[in-house]
């Protein structure tokens, strides 16, 4: 980890600093800022906030939300709800890895998509849907797959 | 600064998805270049997301005219004839006051209570809800109302929790403020895990006040003067307008020290999940807010003793929350006189899968539920053969065709085998298979078991087993009765309602499908033609003209045939991925 990571985890610290129960959103703000959780950061966490490495280790394997890998460029999530299922999703996560030759949860070569399946959106009327970074597409069909992807 | 023209773009997440935003750049454009005078606004979930992007126009000429299924491209057209010409284009229009249009008719059968503001106001204007009567109930109470007299009205109206269990809202309040001690919380669970629903979502990012209304007479009620609200890690926009709603409550003293003069104090902070289903569950989720791993705790205690931190703690959901302000002003007996005798008030679904008007509904209680699908929502889409409809997600069950009349209400809907749960409504159709639905459902189940529990760590992933081989073709006589078996025992086996209830879409798909069980178990076919393994695609020789248009659209080169002659497919290579039947023209292909 370079000097600069540090000094983001310790501001993301100072800010949390005394309040109690306050190690998901430090986590959260930590990979918010460094992109994903390595060993040699859950281990700074510990010493600076005095919670056993094994907590945390325990905590982020948990949620699914936190990463131990570095991620690509741009984050494609592919919608697996129930709504999006009936409407077809897999054909679409289908075409996406074609595309991409990627495995699911898994990173492009060139480090431009990583790719992770989520339970709902929250757009279920425009099943089946993807979000690529903060962005929903719905209403799609595998032919549409290349023409979004382009546009990263 | 009031003007009479007002017009609104639907900016929930649905909305945005739909590229509202694309839109609302193109109205902005469009009011400048022309210099119309008229105040633009954003609203939350108007609830007809089938139609979105959806814009009101609202202007003394043409009255209220709601435009639907828009694209950027079309803006420029539709305000220029509505502004400029004075003649809207009426295939854009889905209702309105004075142009005719049939979709209001929906609306017609639906009560919102819940979703009273969703659509109508601004989201991010504190304003707005007031002038709507916000925070009025809350002054009701501060001033006129005793903390028993708050719960003794929420008992009456017969409020029950809306987060699944159904569990009376009054007196859950009553036993939180029964328990003396120096601190107590108050949370509201928005972490919505039922992949497939967004009641919650649309009235969090819609209607935010009304949940921190909610709150605060509830936090009144119990002698409560700190707030959580869980919200679920997918739902960046719903925790964004939270946020300003409470920076806005505080500037205004709704939030904070003496609130409205009264003696009594709330803060309320928001708090983002992590990604986990199981932290749905009210005790997994307080181990969460106390930062660690999710994991259920066994009740009782129930939280209402020793909650968050061991203190009395009341949690309800969103949409329970949402209800109060309304019963406080409107009273209880107003409230009462909608639902059943059991189940008062109304309930909002999500309604979605294959149907005609998918969206955000409110319908009152005992409504039955061919009339919420086909009234409501329209019926099934290219009017197709309904074949069931999926109440509860993961913890919930399918109901056939033969129980549409069963009405919606907790009792009703739980003697059918399914629950009433949060409120997400997916509706089948003849090409969707009951066992993959099985399947689909034991899969979510057994990745977000936490593992506490041994049947609910291992049954599942042995009945997700099953079920995988009997998708694949390879299932065997008995393994039905497994199935039922293990479903029994997980049942019995877990502390939590996760492994509870996680095996109900296998037994209502069991007991209401047995007969497509069995037709992949015995025949290897799969009625529905889902089932990868149990399907092929084959070409019918006395309709294939020899075009090649399938050749060509086979990713894998799996056809063969000279031009002018029959083709056909090689069924060692073929991945039936269905390109082929899509791309004929002649629908000389068929799905075995
Ligand atoms: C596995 C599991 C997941 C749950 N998920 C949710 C949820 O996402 N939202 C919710 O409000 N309640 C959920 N519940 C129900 C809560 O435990 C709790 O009953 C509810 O928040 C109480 O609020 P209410 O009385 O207002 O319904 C879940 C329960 C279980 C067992
Ligand atoms: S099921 Fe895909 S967005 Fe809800």
């Amino acid at each position: 980890m370079a000097e600069s990571d540090f000094d983001k985890i310790d501001a993301v610290l100072h800010e949390f600093e005394g309040r109690k129960g306050s190690l998901i959103p430090i986590l959260q703000k930590t990979q918010a800022q460094l992109g994903f959780l390595s060993k040699e950061a859950m281990k700074y966490i510990s010493e600076k906030t005095k919670i056993p490495v094994s907590e945390i280790y325990g905590v982020t394997t948990f949620y699914t939300q936190f990463r131990m890998h570095p991620i690509g460029k741009n984050i494609i999530r592919i919608c697996h709800g129930t709504a999006c299922h009936v409407a077809d999703a897999p054909e679409i996560s289908e075409a996406l890895y074609e595309e991409l030759k990627v495995e699911p949860g898994g990173t492009t070569k060139d480090m431009k998509f990583t790719v992770e399946e989520v339970a709902c959106l929250g757009c279920c009327s425009l099943a089946p849907v993807i979000m690529v970074n903060d962005k929903a597409y719905g209403r799609l069909t595998p032919s549409k797959i290349k023409d979004i992807l382009a546009q990263y | 600064m009031e003007n009479s023209v007002r017009i609104k773009v639907g900016l929930a997440s649905c909305g945005i998805a739909a590229g509202g935003l694309d839109v609302l750049e193109k109205v902005e454009n469009f009011l400048k270049e022309h210099d119309v005078d008229a105040q633009l606004e954003h609203t939350g979930c108007i609830g007809m997301c089938y139609a979105e992007v959806l814009m009101e126009i609202d202007d003394e000429e043409f009255g209220s005219t709601m435009y639907g299924y828009l694209n950027a491209a079309d803006i420029d057209d539709i305000l220029n004839a509505h502004f400029v010409e004075k003649k809207p284009l009426t295939d854009h229009i889905i209702f309105s006051d004075k142009l005719g249009g049939e979709e209001k008719v929906i609306l017609d059968y639906q009560t919102r209570i819940v979703l009273r503001n969703c659509g109508v106001i601004d989201p991010e204007s504190i304003d707005e809800y007031i002038e709507r009567g916000g925070y009025e109930a809350l002054q009701k109470v501060l001033k006129d109302m005793s903390p028993v007299d708050v719960i003794e009205e929420i008992k009456e109206s017969g409020l029950r929790g809306r987060g699944g269990a159904g569990f009376p809202t009054g007196l859950k309040w009553q036993f939180a403020y029964n328990n003396y001690a120096d601190k107590k919380y108050v949370i509201c669970n928005a972490d919505e895990g039922d992949p497939g629903a967004f009641m919650d979502r649309s009235v969090l990012e819609g209607d935010p006040h009304a949940v921190l209304e909610g709150m605060l007479i509830g936090a009144y009620a119990i002698g409560s003067d700190t707030g959580f609200i869980y919200c679920r890690a997918e739902y960046p926009l719903a925790v964004k307008r939270l946020r300003i709603a409470i920076e806005k409550a505080k500037e205004k003293g709704f939030l904070g020290s003496n609130i409205m003069g009264s003696d009594f104090n709330f803060d309320l902070t928001v708090y983002e999940g992590a990604g986990a289903f199981v932290c749905g569950e009210e005790t997994a989720l307080m181990c969460s807010i106390e930062g660690k791993r999710g994991m259920p705790t066994l009740r009782p205690p129930y939280p209402a003793e020793s909650g968050l931190w061991g203190k009395p703690t009341n949690i309800n959901n969103v949409e329970t929350y949402s209800n109060v302000a309304w019963i406080i002003r409107n009273g209880a007996k107003k409230y009462a006189e909608f639902g059943t005798e059991k189940s008062k008030g109304t309930k909002v679904f999500a309604l979605t899968g294959k149907i005609k008007n998918g969206g955000l509904v409110e319908v009152p209680m005992g409504m039955t539920l061919r009339d919420v699908i086909y009234k409501v929502g329209g019926g099934i889409i290219e009017d197709r053969k309904f074949k069931a409809v999926q109440l509860g997600g993961p913890s919930g069950g399918c109901i056939p065709e033969s129980l549409l009349d069963t009405p919606v209400d907790y009792d009703s809907l739980t003697k059918t085998g399914a629950i009433m749960g949060s409120g997400g409504m997916v509706v089948m159709d003849d090409t969707t298979c009951m066992v993959d639905m099985a399947r689909f459902f034991l899969n979510f189940t057994q990745d977000e078991s936490c593992g506490k529990c041994t049947f609910c760590r291992i049954g599942t992933k042995r009945m997700l087993e099953i079920l995988n081989r009997i998708t694949q073709g390879k299932g065997e006589p008995g393994d039905i009765e497994i199935l039922e078996d293990l479903s029994r025992k997980t049942i019995k086996g877990s502390l939590c309602g996760l492994g509870q209830t996680a095996p109900n879409p296998v037994l209502t798909t069991i007991k209401y499908f047995r007969d497509e069980y069995e037709a992949h178990i015995n025949d290897k076919t799969c009625p529905a033609g889902v089932c990868k393994d149990l399907i092929k695609y084959l070409i019918i020789e006395d309709k294939c003209i020899g075009c090649g248009a399938c050749k060509r659209a086979c990713p894998v080169d799996a056809i063969t045939g000279e031009k002018k002659e029959v083709h056909a497919i090689n069924q060692d290579i073929c991945t039936k991925c269905g390109a082929c039947m899509t791309a004929c023209k002649f629908d000389a292909v068929e799905k075995l």
